[in-house]
């Protein structure tokens, strides 16, 4: 327990500084870290914040980044899915990674039973005020902390670390170098559109890889 | 981008969070997975992350970095170096760090 504790009081805290070394003022920082409530999109839609992109480009890249959220859904349906809309929607919102993943080491039954909703929220009201605690905490730190120390490339190394822990095969290694390579090579595009190519482009090379691997 | 635009972008991301995360709580009917759609959901965050981590690494002001006295680089090889011996990513984030501060306030990298 007190591993990955630590590493969410970090990542909040990671998330608060780079919130406000990326220009965001206090109350935007603030409103970011209790409204989107998404440590990975968080720091991904500063860079894109920073540089003025569309908000289209914003929202879709935020969209792709939250696409394990998208695979767990499908996870809390089997068990919340009895409820009704909005309480579905209102669970699933609260549902971090973190509840994500103890609650199927709980409950790895993929049914409803008892005591279930209570587990969640439980764990709902550890994770969120720790969350936001440390998010807090961060920004207010940033605060006081020169801009010259550069401090916010530490959210920059949250998020490679973050990659590399979803590199769970080795053919992703190809779409880590493509991702990167259009990313850079298209970076003079208006409007942060290098962020879609490369998603496209890693998209696509992803596919073929895993045509091939199944003609096979 | 405005004060108001960023509150505005910061509501449409919150609105990507309920989305991304009940995206199959939506419908009342449970909606089939095919499997093409699994593969592409694993890949695209992934590359949506490293699409925005690859410039801030190796670029600056839009060009790419042509000097190697830049702590920026240095820092994420160290972070690389520790994820893939260690597995934790605290620790990528302070050995990171702990490479760039040094070169950056003590060497003006």
């Amino acid at each position: 327990m007190a591993s990955p504790s630590l590493g969410l009081a970090a990542w909040g805290l990671v998330a608060g500084v780079t919130m406000v070394k990326a220009g965001l003022s206090l109350p935007l920082a603030m409103g970011m870290s209790l409204l989107v409530f998404a440590g990975s999109a968080q720091l991904a839609a500063l860079p894109l914040i920073a540089a003025g992109a569309p908000l289209w480009v914003l929202l879709a890249t935020a969209f792709c980044v939250n696409l394990r959220f998208v695979i767990f859904s499908a996870q809390w349906r089997h068990y919340f899915g009895h409820l009704p809309r909005v309480r579905r929607l209102v669970t699933t919102y609260f549902a971090a990674d973190l509840n994500f993943a103890y609650f199927v080491k709980r409950y790895p039954d993929a049914a409803p039973a008892p005591g279930q909703l209570r587990y969640f929220w439980g764990g709902v009201a550890v994770n969120w005020p720790t969350w936001q605690a440390c998010s807090f905490a961060g920004i207010l730190l940033a605060d006081r902390i020169p801009p010259q120390w550069g401090i916010g490339f530490a959210g920059v190394l949250a998020l490679l670390g973050i990659s590399y822990s979803l590199l769970g095969e080795k053919m992703l290694w190809w779409v880590v170098l493509t991702a990167g390579a259009v990313s850079i090579a298209t970076y003079s595009l208006p409007l942060k559109l290098n962020i879609l190519c490369a998603i496209v482009a890693a998209g696509a090379v992803g596919w073929w890889l895993d045509a091939r691997k199944g003609a096979k | 981008m405005s004060e108001l635009m960023t509150w505005i972008s910061l509501f449409g991301l919150a609105g990507i969070t309920v989305l991304t995360r009940g995206f199959f709580m939506i419908g009342d009917q449970p909606l089939p997975i095919p499997d093409w759609l699994r593969e592409l959901l694993k890949v695209a965050p992934l590359a949506a992350l490293v699409a925005v981590v690859a410039p801030e690494v190796f670029m600056t002001q839009g060009h790419v970095i042509t000097t190697w006295q830049d702590a920026r680089w240095p820092a994420a090889l160290a972070a690389t170096a520790y994820y893939f011996w260690r597995r934790g990513i605290l620790g990528t984030i302070l050995v990171g760090m702990a490479v760039m501060l040094p070169l950056k306030l003590g060497l003006g990298w």
